[in-house]
């Protein structure tokens, strides 16, 4: 009696705080109450008509849209899924937790899904801060992980649970500092950088390296916290080495604002930067002052593929909004992951694990997707320049 | 030098702000004793509040002079009524409790705003940043050389601003009846009230006062650095405290001094040393000043009585 009433009390308390999270899974039919409780003997995440898998994103806090642009895009990729007969007869469905653009609410998310939601594989992060702390948890557990868009190369080092769907950090770092080198003949170039993420700090590292090692100079260096607005003394105090362009490898929540104060002072060297830059908020707050920048990226909306611009229709009409690479990005994790458990021989995580490791040439809205020893997916970048509220693509560099 | 000169101009400019939201910090300590978390939220919220204006406005009108004023009364008075509000239904019921349960529910408080701001839910914004509309267009007002020194109009508004409000505030405190009336709820709010002074009511206008005063500086936050979301509360409200403290938590030129002083001092740790050891520096200088003055420097040294 006293269990069972803890059970019921148990999963109202679930059912509300999912209310609260703002999660965006469906009903599951064959889980009342919103706990899916799985019978000894049972695998973890499988029911009778259904496979549960877990997502962790930003749906909240400083960089939401990256959060909300996965989920949107994985709900997407379900939908397809599901509408074309799921995976061996059973729903994918996806339960979904905010971990508001932090670490340790991620991790968290990750012992709740893997504790009490017992899904099968858990997709996300974007940030590769929270992705770390993600990994931390799922991979002890033996969970498989697959990272949509974090780029640091720490993600995937954790263990052998833990993949992703982009290519790495000292990649995109390679592919900036070679265009700044060779396509806009740079030879002057500052460097400004989120001293608490450690995507920006590894593409800062790797882009000081490879473009000295091309002969440039790297004639400044400066940092900032993340919450700060006001950029404008580390702007004066780079102005002072007078640079051909500023690399700033942040978040769009600050390049807007960077772009605008450094315009404000009188100072015009291009910016550059990777993929963090890509939202829509890019343009609403940098305005003119952010055009004419560069950065390197997953994908571009402007490619003529079918195959993408299939995914950008799709996305439009569901959303309402063009995808932004995080989107792109979110809706391969979750159809490699789909992928592995199509081939995978049983629902066994072991099983799993390994079919999404054999993923070989899996064709990605990203591009084509092939995942190597280290679980890194290798594949070219490109590189947009940014226009009055769109990008423009300006090349593709190769790994 | 001209490096040195637009450092001066960047460092004033940004400690304006911590000034400006200083001055409510301030305020609120000096009636009620109680450090008001919450400051930073409520002035999230104005700006929010001028910001929702601002677009019914439209392009065309919000940058007019009445434009311009009916942006910032209603942010101002939006958050007057926040203030009364969170005064009325949060602080007043504990405020016989003790000192510690008023600061955790400013805590709490602080956090329901930043964190419902967050939801996209009706009138509510969500998380992701926005703009700030340019409602004081910007123009240069000075500029030496070839720009090497820039000083933008703005800039110079939001500085007479600051300065005006705290030589305003002073002239209430120490010049009229609801002052005195508020200084003698300071001192001892239960003598006070046996004194025939109403104390509900002068801390409820003391709170409005504040709130009012945190959509101003919020106003000229977001024309002076654009980006706006809802946690930007939390760190601007951080960095008033020090402000605050600093000048002497509880005194107007205080603040003021106190705000000014914590943005020069950020900006030239970044201008000649590096920009990692900003923060570190600031909450350096802080607990510097309050060794040599523990009162902060124009605090009072409050001898206790026995």
């Amino acid at each position: 009696m006293r269990s069972a009433l803890a059970a019921v009390l148990t999963s109202c308390a679930l059912a509300l705080l999912g209310c609260e999270k703002k999660a965006s899974a469906p009903p599951a039919p064959a889980t009342p109450g919103g706990a899916s409780v799985v019978a000894p003997g049972e695998t973890p995440g499988v029911s009778g008509n259904a496979i549960l898998i877990g997502e962790v994103g930003s749906l909240t806090g400083p960089e939401a849209t990256f959060g909300i642009s996965t989920r949107n895009a994985i709900e997407l990729a379900l939908r397809e899924v599901n509408a074309a007969g799921g995976v061996k007869g059973k729903k994918v469905e996806v339960r979904v937790y905010d971990d508001q653009s932090k670490p340790e609410e991620a991790a968290n998310a990750v012992a709740r899904l893997i504790n009490q939601d017992q899904v099968l594989l858990i997709l996300g992060e974007v940030a590769s801060t929270n992705s770390i702390a993600m990994a931390n948890k799922a991979q002890p557990a033996q969970v498989p992980m697959i990272s949509n868009a974090s780029t640091n190369p720490k993600v995937t080092e954790i263990g052998n649970y833990i993949f992703r769907v982009c290519f790495i950090d000292p990649f995109q770092g390679y592919v900036m500092a070679k265009f700044a080198h060779d396509n806009l003949k740079f030879t002057r170039v500052a460097v400004l950088k989120d001293l608490a993420s450690d995507y920006s700090q590894g593409l800062a590292d790797v882009f000081k390296r490879k473009f000295t090692e091309m002969g440039g100079k790297i004639v400044g260096e400066e940092t900032y916290a993340k919450g700060s607005t006001d950029f404008r003394s580390q702007l004066t105090a780079l102005k002072r080495s007078q640079p051909d362009g500023i690399y700033v490898p942040g978040y769009y929540t600050d390049i807007g604002v960077i772009a605008r104060q450094a315009r404000e002072l009188g100072l015009n060297a291009k910016l550059m930067g990777g993929d963090g830059w890509d939202s829509e908020k890019l343009f609403e707050l940098g305005g003119s002052a952010v055009e004419g920048s560069y950065f390197s990226n997953h994908y571009s909306p402007d490619d003529p593929n079918p195959r993408i611009q299939k995914f950008i229709a799709d996305y439009k009409a569901a959303f309402g909004s063009v995808p932004d690479s995080l989107a792109a990005l979110g809706y391969d994790a979750a159809m490699v992951a789909v992928d592995a458990i199509k081939r995978a021989p049983s629902f066994d995580r072991v099983a799993i694990r390994n079919a999404i490791a054999a993923t070989k040439n899996f064709p990605g809205v990203t591009g084509t997707i092939s995942l190597d020893d280290k679980r890194n997916a290798t594949k070219p970048a490109v590189v947009l320049e940014v226009g009055k509220g769109r990008t423009k693509y300006v090349a593709t560099i190769a790994p | 030098m001209s490096d040195f000169a637009q450092h001066l101009i960047n460092g004033l400019a940004a400690g304006t702000i911590y000034a400006l939201v200083a001055l409510g910090y301030t305020m609120v300590y000096g009636v009620l004793k109680l450090i008001n978390f919450a400051h930073g939220d409520v002035m999230m919220v104005g700006t929010f509040l001028g910001y929702a204006v601002a677009q019914k406005l439209g392009v065309e009108r919000q940058s007019t002079l009445w434009g311009v004023l009916l942006i910032f009364l209603a942010a101002m008075g939006g958050c007057a009524v926040l203030g009364f509000v969170i005064e009325r239904f949060a602080y007043r019921p504990l405020r016989d409790k003790p000192r510690l349960t008023a600061l955790i529910t400013a805590i709490g408080i602080s956090f329901t705003l930043s964190y419902g701001f967050q939801l996209d839910f009706g009138p509510l914004p969500g998380a992701a940043p926005r703009a700030f509309p340019e409602v004081i267009p910007p123009t240069e007002w000075l500029i030496v050389g070839d720009r090497a020194v820039v000083i933008w109009n703005w800039q110079v508004i939001s500085l007479a601003i600051a300065i005006a409000l705290m030589l305003m505030l002073q002239g209430l405190v120490y010049r009229t009846r609801f002052g005195r009336a508020m200084r003698a709820v300071s001192f001892d709010h239960r003598t006070a009230a046996l004194m025939g002074i109403p104390v509900d009511r002068i801390i409820a206008l003391t709170f409005m006062l504040g709130s009012a005063l945190a959509a101003g500086a919020g106003i000229l936050y977001a024309i002076k650095d654009t980006a706006i979301q809802p946690l930007m509360g939390l760190y601007v409200g951080l960095k008033a405290f020090v402000a605050a403290v600093i000048g002497g938590i509880g005194n107007v030129p205080g603040a003021v001094v106190g705000g000014l002083l914590l943005g020069l001092v950020e900006e030239f740790v970044v201008g000649y040393s590096s920009s990692s050891w900003r923060d570190a520096v600031a909450f350096a200088f802080l607990i510097i000043v309050l060794l040599v003055r523990p009162g902060g420097l124009f605090g009072r040294a409050a001898a206790e009585k026995v």
